[in-house]
């Protein structure tokens, strides 16, 4: 389900004036917008112009808070990790949710929604819950301080409800192009490859990009699983680099705005498949 | 190997004698790649956090200290973990409260808005894609009180007054939390309102102005009532996401000053992690577990059976 444009209702009487409308959503869009602002403009004082006034721009702007992030490694270091996981999760999930969808959109079979249901039993465990032997279970698995110790129980937990949010894509697909594919001689393996995976591109983009978006924020599993700094991901790094240089604000804000672009970014641009992902999760799930 | 229609598959289904091997070997070599990796790390774990949280064990030695439901009775009597619970629900009755009627009135407000909206919808979303860590380092400067945002703002209505520590203040710092629960995810509410109200005809709303409806009777009888079902899930999902609050508490307050802000995740946290008491955290993982289990399962029950039909 995709956001469409509201319609206007058409009553006469309307309950508040258009000012009065632009107004509070203008004073609602600056409290969204003047901490983003704030945060990008006293990265560039030193620190002590930074405990005078923090609404005023710099007296002069000061670049070295931004070019010490970017010429050091670690921020690199982290936007890579993150990307990395982001990626690595995006792509597992996708397969991984995509096959058993299929099977419980598409197929008949005994037994089909006693097994959806335990697939999808997994949404009643926030991951708080099993965060305890998860980690236990990593470190027999030798996952401690590897990036695939995010990654994978990533997937995992994204599993249940992507496959959910995909079985109601997928039941869209008409029964006519199952029975059409089978005359053809269409394998099961064929038709998921080459009929439902190519027709389901947006569902399938709008899971990859909020799948995207909960890897890159993730901040609980990293802070368990990581210990080497070579190792963190931006989040994990912020909240390391807030401690480490707490006093050095100009730094810290500077850091936070650098990893603030490439999500705002990123937002931009796939604004559409969030909504879609996050509002058809919210009605079927 | 020659595939069947769905529906002849619906046929083949009817008795165990007709088994088609084929399908089976299909259906398993979808289901077991995902199978795997999920029973492995979200049912498993589940299952052995219940088994751990009947012994005593510090997660390095056998398991073999076995106490029953000491573990149990030591968290139900301990404050700390009273007050991080009543913290939670705390957050869940202001969000309810304050943020979800917010978000709501915002809603209302962008649809009828001719010019922008798209703007202010993306504006007022933007919040909840972002990490809790950088919102949190973000609150955190907002609120220092020499230098923040929020002083500045106090200074300039009331000069020279004595500039405030809102999250070093046992008595402010939950509030001054929820402020910042609220920056983040009043727009992700909105967003949900904003889809529900496009599932009403507008015909309907239409109708009861021709009628001669006010603009508020409107709201009070026709729209509010065809909104129900978006109303009763976002009070689901604030009340669950306000049960298991961890990352934005464990970044700008570590549950402090003095427990002041402590929620049952971060209890759990510095049990498990930090002092290594994983029975203990175990059994706080389970109590966790039931008190959304249990509000889960009563508000489905009696909120939102409607509708699931």
């Amino acid at each position: 389900m995709t956001i469409r444009e509201a319609h206007v209702p058409t009553s006469p009487a309307r309950w508040t004036t258009p000012l009065l409308q632009y107004v509070i959503t203008i004073l609602v869009a600056l409290i969204v917008l003047v901490p983003l602002l704030a945060t990008a403009i006293n990265g560039f004082k030193p620190n002590a112009e930074l405990m005078q006034q923090p609404f005023a721009l710099p007296k002069t702007w000061l670049w070295s808070n931004y070019t010490n992030v970017l010429q050091s490694n670690a921020f690199w270091r982290m936007l890579r990790n993150s990307v990395l996981v982001m990626i690595a999760t995006a792509v597992g999930v996708i397969v991984l949710a995509s096959m058993p969808a299929y099977v419980f959109s598409r197929m008949r079979f005994r037994g089909r929604e006693l097994l959806f249901n335990f697939f999808t039993l997994g949404l009643l465990f926030p991951i708080a819950v099993a965060i305890l032997p998860l980690y236990i279970t990593l470190r027999q698995l030798n996952l401690i301080d590897s990036l695939w110790g995010i990654i994978l129980p990533q997937i995992a937990f994204g599993l249940p409800g992507n496959i959910l949010i995909l079985r109601g894509f997928f039941a869209t697909i008409p029964q006519e192009l199952d029975e059409a594919a089978a005359m053809d001689g269409c394998s099961p393996v064929g038709y998921y490859l080459r009929i439902l995976l190519p027709l389901m591109r947006p569902a399938l983009a709008a899971v990859a990009v909020l799948t995207m978006v909960v890897s890159w924020n993730n901040f609980f599993l990293p802070l368990l699983v990581l210990n080497s700094e070579e190792l963190y991901t931006l989040p994990l790094g912020i909240q390391q680099f807030q401690g480490q240089f707490g006093t050095d604000w100009g730094r810290v804000l500077a850091f936070v705005t650098l990893a603030l672009v490439p999500t705002i970014g990123f937002y931009l641009l796939a604004e559409r498949q969030i909504v879609a992902g996050l509002t058809a999760g919210a009605v079927k799930g | 190997m020659a595939q069947p229609s769905s529906r002849a598959l619906g046929r083949a289904a009817v008795g165990w004698s007709r088994i088609r091997w084929g399908q089976v070997i299909t259906i398993a070599g979808f289901l077991l790649p995902a199978a795997i990796i999920y029973v492995g790390l979200v049912l498993l774990p589940v299952v052995q956090a219940v088994y751990f949280s009947f012994f005593r064990w510090n997660g390095l030695g056998p398991l073999e200290q076995f106490n029953g439901l000491a573990n149990y009775v030591r968290i139900l009597s301990d404050r700390a973990f009273l007050s991080a619970l009543g913290h939670n629900l705390q957050i869940a009755i202001l969000s309810l409260a304050f943020q979800l009627p917010l978000s709501l009135a915002l809603a209302l407000l962008i649809r009828e808005i001719r010019w922008g909206r798209a703007v202010f919808r993306t504006i007022f979303f933007l919040p909840f894609v972002l990490s809790e860590v950088v919102i949190g380092v973000i609150w955190n400067f907002i609120y220092r009180p020499q230098g923040g945002l929020i002083n500045a703002v106090l200074q300039m209505i009331a000069p020279g007054s004595e500039p405030s520590a809102l999250l070093a203040d046992p008595d402010t710092v939950l509030y001054a939390l929820f402020i910042v629960i609220t920056w983040k995810y009043f727009g992700y509410h909105m967003i949900l309102y904003i889809a529900g109200l496009q599932n009403i005809p507008a015909e309907i709303e239409e109708a009861a102005a021709i009628d001669g409806c006010s603009r508020l009777q409107t709201l009070r009888y026709i729209t509010l009532p065809l909104l129900g079902s978006t109303v009763r899930l976002t009070i689901y999902l604030s009340v669950l996401g306000s049960l298991q609050l961890f990352d934005l508490i464990w970044v700008m307050t570590t549950g402090g000053p003095v427990g002041a802000s402590d929620t049952m995740a971060t209890y759990l946290y510095k049990y498990g992690f930090q002092r290594f008491q994983l029975g203990y955290g175990s059994a706080v993982a389970v109590i966790l577990f039931l008190i959304c289990f249990g509000f889960s399962l009563v508000y489905q029950r009696f909120a939102m059976r409607s509708d699931y039909e």
